[in-house]
């Protein structure tokens, strides 16, 4: 028999409604995997064995009275930026210092009620900003993947790093992840998994750590396309709590696996075609545009001429945003609380001791752009060049385009304690360059695995979509694993 | 447009965040390298173009003006570093 943990979550739902295994033994293998790996990966900064053990016997007394839900026995793990009801919701920050919420996310309780089984939270980049989770307070994840003959440690993206490592690494069937900038599909690239970032109010933000309130979108991350198309129809939703969730139905994601891609036109925008990108990236690029042609695509060349503005865009929008965003962090309601002399010394000594170096310089950027006298020159300028950002998308999907094929990163997965990254925040921030323009567009974007680097890393492809259909993206994105395959890591932990 | 060291410390101040000397001067510099990278966008034409307010278009939504949630004093400070009697307490700030 093959290991438990090596099923997908579509192999482990057809066995567990088999009754060929248990919910009980399926979580019991993921337990034993994380407790045989944590050390080395450092995906998982709180495991929940016993709330897991329970919620496995409901789901198997549910499978045995014939009352199974759709993610039935199927152990997840949760980003930390979930709140989960008494269970650790730090956002891998120390300013939230012993916090457990108590209430739960929507997100996580669509998981919970359609019978999925919570082995813990997952580490990130603090308040999810980075793009190795490096910034996390507790310490960088390992990517599950190294080098050909090499065991330099490598980073696993970020800021959903925890997730993507651990669904690399098989210490979960699949896990949440959010996505501001590229967060969940940079990390997806970086270890050969597939992440998808819906379209902005195509997920409920109640309950997720705010970041940047306008940009912010939960998704999954998974072993393959139908495992994401499984979890997103699970964790979307329409939710009166949150007021930017959208009132459409959630379709029937994994319906649209394996149609035809006749009909479709891909566009490819010439903008995606960076100074330094490796050729290996220009040649996957190129392979992909070979598929998507052999399964059935048309695929056309088209233009987005405002796409090298989005990052310095990106820039003022997010920051921003995050500086009112964080302003509740003041050792009042929760978290970390460190004294002072008066009240304004307690708020001041509190968080600069409770915010990391990326997140203060964060909220630096952003109550300068916002401050009197910088307004107009720097916030209200990004959101006009915003504006035109998105417009470039809709002239393409109007003139035909259903999506659009980009390399997901200009890299592979770098070293941990990189140090030309560590010296310039700058170089940090263009890792997301491919992903940043779907986030400012609200846009759905898909990274999928396509293939391995001449260092043995892999790397992935990115499809963006029109609003809400992100079936398109499933259905495209199915076509190129088909042709590219899938990648695990093999086994060092 | 950049900042200097006291620019620095009174956006530090604004944001509460205390910084020590050292500090202030490492932020100087990030911060120039990062306003230094959107500077760029004073280039872009956006005359005429309104800034973006919802990123999809839909009309906010509004809930019924009724009591739907309540009666949880005990959860709200459950977290709170102090509190006392269903209080949150802080230093004192009237003399």
């Amino acid at each position: 028999m093959t290991e438990l943990t090596s099923l997908t979550i579509a192999e482990a739902r057809t066995k567990l409604q088999a009754k060929d295994i248990t919910a009980v033994e399926l979580t019991e293998a993921y337990i034993g995997a994380i407790e045989a790996a944590n050390a080395k990966i450092n995906a998982y900064v709180t495991v929940t064995p016993d709330k897991a053990r329970d919620m496995a016997k409901a789901s198997d007394a549910r499978i045995a009275a014939g009352k199974a839900g759709a993610l039935e026995g199927i152990p997840l793990g949760i980003k930390d930026l979930f709140a989960t009801k008494d269970v650790h919701t730090q956002a891998c920050s120390h300013i939230l210092d012993g916090f457990k919420p108590k209430y739960e996310s929507t997100v996580t309780q669509n998981l919970w009620d359609d019978g999925a089984v919570m082995l813990g939270k997952l580490n990130m980049d603090e308040f999810a900003m980075g793009s190795s989770n490096e910034t996390s307070y507790y310490g960088p994840v390992i990517n599950p993947w190294r080098e050909n003959g090499s065991n330099r440690q490598i980073v696993p993206g970020g800021s959903s790093g925890g997730s993507a490592a651990a669904v690399a690494a098989h210490l979960c069937a699949g896990a949440t992840a959010t996505d501001t900038g590229g967060s969940i599909r940079q990390p997806a690239a970086f270890t050969g998994t597939v992440g998808i970032k819906p379209t902005y109010g195509r997920c409920s933000r109640w309950g997720v750590v705010a970041f940047a309130s306008s940009l912010d979108q939960a998704g999954p991350i998974a072993r393959d396309v139908r495992d994401a198309a499984i979890l997103l129809k699970s964790m979307a939703s329409t939710d009166a709590k949150d007021t930017t969730s959208v009132d459409l139905p959630v379709p029937d994601y994994e319906a649209a696996i394996g149609q035809s891609l006749k009909g479709i036109k891909i566009g490819i925008p010439k903008e995606y075609r960076v100074d330094g990108m490796p050729d290996e990236i220009e040649k996957l690029w190129q392979q992909g545009i070979a598929w998507l042609k052999d399964a059935g695509a048309e695929v056309v060349d088209i233009t987005l001429p405002h796409t090298k503005y989005a990052l310095p865009a990106y820039y003022i929008v997010a920051p921003a945003e995050a500086s009112s965003n964080l302003a509740r962090y003041d050792g009042v309601r929760y978290g970390l609380r460190v004294d002072g002399k008066d009240i304004v010394d307690m708020y001041e000594k509190t968080r600069a001791e409770g915010f990391g170096k990326e997140v203060k310089r964060r909220i630096m950027i952003g109550t300068y752009v916002l401050s009197a006298g910088y307004y107009d020159a720097y916030y209200l300028q990004a959101q006009k060049v915003r504006t035109l950002i998105k417009r470039d998308f809709e002239l393409a999907f109007a003139a035909g385009v259903d999506a659009i094929l980009t390399p997901a990163t200009p890299s592979s997965a770098f070293g941990i304690a990189d140090e030309t990254l560590a010296a310039d925040p700058v170089a940090m921030y263009l890792n997301d360059i491919f992903t940043v323009t779907v986030n400012m567009a609200g846009l759905p974007g898909l990274s999928v695995p396509a293939g391995l680097d001449s260092k043995g890393l892999p790397l992935g492809l990115q499809l963006i979509g029109k609003p809400f259909e992100e079936e398109t993206l499933f259905r495209t994105a199915f076509a190129i694993e088909q042709a590219a395959g899938k990648f695990t890591p093999a086994k060092w932990w | 447009m950049s900042v200097d060291l006291a620019t620095v410390k009174r956006v530090a101040r604004l944001a509460r965040i205390a910084v020590t000397e050292e500090e202030a001067e490492r932020m100087t510099g990030e911060l120039n390298g990062i306003l230094g990278f959107v500077e760029q966008l004073g280039e872009v034409n956006v005359e005429g173009i309104e800034p973006m307010t919802s990123v999809t278009p839909m009309d906010m939504k509004k809930r019924a003006d009724a009591v739907n949630d309540g009666d949880k004093a005990d959860d709200i400070v459950a977290n709170a570093p102090v509190s006392e009697r269903n209080y949150f307490l802080v230093p004192k700030v009237v003399e």
